[in-house]
């Protein structure tokens, strides 16, 4: 690991920030010290935070503080360096069904790119995705790589009420509401996954690294997906 | 075998009413939130009062408390705000252990001073426990009362399992109102938060404070800021003389907590409460000390504060110092126990 700061956020978290780049080797490094904390905890840690270019411990200020914690960081970077990195992510396909009342903006999103529908549903989905970090709202992916053909602005006025599974397009992001709420993203698509349940362990479908394919799926598939989902 | 004997009629909910406890850790990272009582200080007095662990699940009321009915005897203890708790018109003492009978209804009948009441039951309260916690946790709709704030006609139920007091009335307690019994210590408020209807919050300077313009950087710490309307258990906003960047920043995202005090394009700074988003990417100015949340948390709209600034060292000393305190709470009332039976 080359280049990274270490501060504190508040009495009970430290970060370690590796670059200010959305960039695979930058995120590689969070990935592997996140992965390398969760194997072998530092003591009194109670939570782990990646995100694009940092990754946050917190602690139990009972436990430990800010000085040992930043040490142990340090010796943890330094130990980590030099050794090729392991971390693997899983691939993930998450079936969508583009269009009509699943994507209520395909329409006009496809218009003022001057592409088909289909055009736009082929460039979204032959796209491989990355995830750098799960933020915003539980489950809630922050994916890299959609075609810059396909980059559009937020809607002038958000939806009151996006429904969960919605898929969209915001400037140069793409991602998939996990929870109803309302938005402001272009709705290309609709997920009968869940990216978020409770119950589950892990409760999020998606972490960071793992990599993201959208299957196109007809109407039909996706009412036999979400009915295999209840 | 039954885990839960004592029930709650809930006969009105209040304004906003949920079950929460000391929160949730290790899924931030999946975009769960922490969560956990805005004040807790004053939920942790409210559980140690009974024996519970400090961190059991309580009721968090807010400005406008619930009306609820007690089916059986037991021993509850309401810390935090003054949001007039009464039973047949006579105040509910604070601050201490207080043995109800059946069929005792507490009401609350309008805010008197602060924001958040909290409510504990000897035993605590049995909720859904989800992902480490029985907090409720709004926005996503999982955890307490099953996501979601208390309606007329629930039934609240105490984890008799939990109990460490059993729920009959003791020697030497005093009545203040028709089944209401209670001794006449209570918490010494020499060791309260530094609540306040004008308080000084201390603050350590944040990551990007240096990115802020010199007038900014000192006027953060000058001026007085008003809580505005838009001010909930997410976060904050607050109102006061716009705070400028000495450049455009664009940030990318990265790990916000309770306390991070985040400044967006219009200026206006947003404190980050306990069900703050778990990453952001607003420009950081401060990071409030942990031991003034609790201040915060009895802050209402229209409130105005002002910032203090101090070193981590100090924040950091101060948390120390009030864990300490809280520890010889708990064993100072532990012994108080003993004397009441």
């Amino acid at each position: 690991m080359s280049g990274f700061q270490i501060y504190s956020l508040g009495e009970q978290a430290v970060t370690v920030r590796f670059g200010q780049a959305i960039d695979d080797n930058i995120h590689r490094q969070v990935l592997t010290l996140t992965a390398s904390l969760e194997e072998e905890p530092l003591h009194g840690l109670l939570d782990i935070v990646p995100s694009y270019c940092a990754m946050t411990v917190y602690y139990d200020l009972m436990a430990t503080n800010y000085e040992e914690v930043h040490q142990t960081l340090i010796n943890r970077i330094r130990l980590l360096n030099g050794k090729a990195s392991t971390v693997t992510g899983k691939t993930v396909e998450i079936p969508v069904c583009y269009g009509s009342s699943y994507g209520p903006d395909l329409t006009a999103l496809a218009a003022r790119h001057q592409l088909s529908e289909e055009e736009v549903v082929r460039l979204h989905a032959e796209a491989r995705y990355k995830v750098y970090m799960i933020g915003f709202a539980p489950g809630f992916p922050y994916l890299g790589g959609l075609p810059v053909k396909l980059a559009t602005p937020r809607l002038d006025s958000p939806r009151s009420m996006v429904p969960a599974g919605s898929v969209g397009i915001a400037d140069c992001q793409t991602g998939v509401y996990p929870l109803e709420t309302p938005g402001g993203w272009n709705i290309i698509g609709q997920t009968p996954l869940k990216l978020f349940d409770p119950q589950q362990q892990p409760p999020s479908l998606l972490k960071a690294g793992d990599m993201v394919r959208f299957i196109p799926v007809s109407e039909q598939e996706f009412n036999e997906l979400e009915g295999k989902q209840s | 075998m039954s885990l839960s004997l004592v029930s709650i009629n809930v006969v009105k909910p209040g304004l906003l009413t949920t079950i929460q406890d000391g929160g949730r850790w290790g899924s931030q990272k999946y975009g769960v939130v922490k969560g956990g009582a805005m004040d807790s200080f004053a939920m942790q007095t409210a559980n140690l009062l009974l024996q519970n662990d400090r961190n059991a699940p309580v009721l968090e009321m807010t400005l406008q408390g619930p009306v609820l009915e007690f089916e059986e005897d037991t021993w509850i203890a309401v810390c935090g705000a003054d949001l007039t708790a009464l039973v047949q018109e006579k105040p509910l003492p604070l601050w201490r252990p207080v043995h109800v009978k059946a069929g005792t209804v507490l009401e609350f009948k309008q805010p008197n001073m602060g924001c958040r009441a909290y409510l504990a039951i000897a035993g605590g309260f049995a909720a859904d426990d989800v992902l480490g916690s029985a907090g409720t946790y709004l926005r996503a709709g999982f955890g307490g009362l099953q996501g979601r704030a208390l309606q007329a006609h629930d039934r609240l139920h105490s984890r008799t399992d939990k109990n460490r007091i059993g729920r009959g009335r003791l020697k030497r307690m005093h009545r203040f109102a028709a089944g209401v019994e209670a001794p006449h210590w209570h918490i010494s408020p020499s060791i309260f938060p530094s609540y306040s209807l004008y308080p000084h919050i201390r603050v350590i300077a944040g990551r990007e404070f240096e990115q802020f313009t010199g007038t900014s950087q000192k006027g953060f710490f000058e001026q007085s800021y008003k809580v505005s309307n838009q001010s909930d258990r997410m976060g904050y906003r607050l109102e006061g003389e716009a705070l400028k960047m000495k450049k455009p920043t664009e940030l990318l995202s990265e790990a916000v907590t309770a306390g991070t005090i985040q400044v967006p394009p219009n200026g206006q700074p947003i404190v980050l409460m306990a069900d703050s988003q778990t990453t952001g990417g607003y420009p950081r100015i401060g990071q409030i000390a942990l031991v003034d949340l609790p201040v915060l948390a009895q802050l209402r709209p229209g409130n105005t504060i002002q910032f203090v600034e101090i070193t981590l060292e100090q924040a950091q000393a101060l948390w120390l110092e009030r864990e300490k305190n809280v520890n010889q709470l708990q064993l100072g009332i532990k012994s108080k126990w003993l004397q009441l039976a």
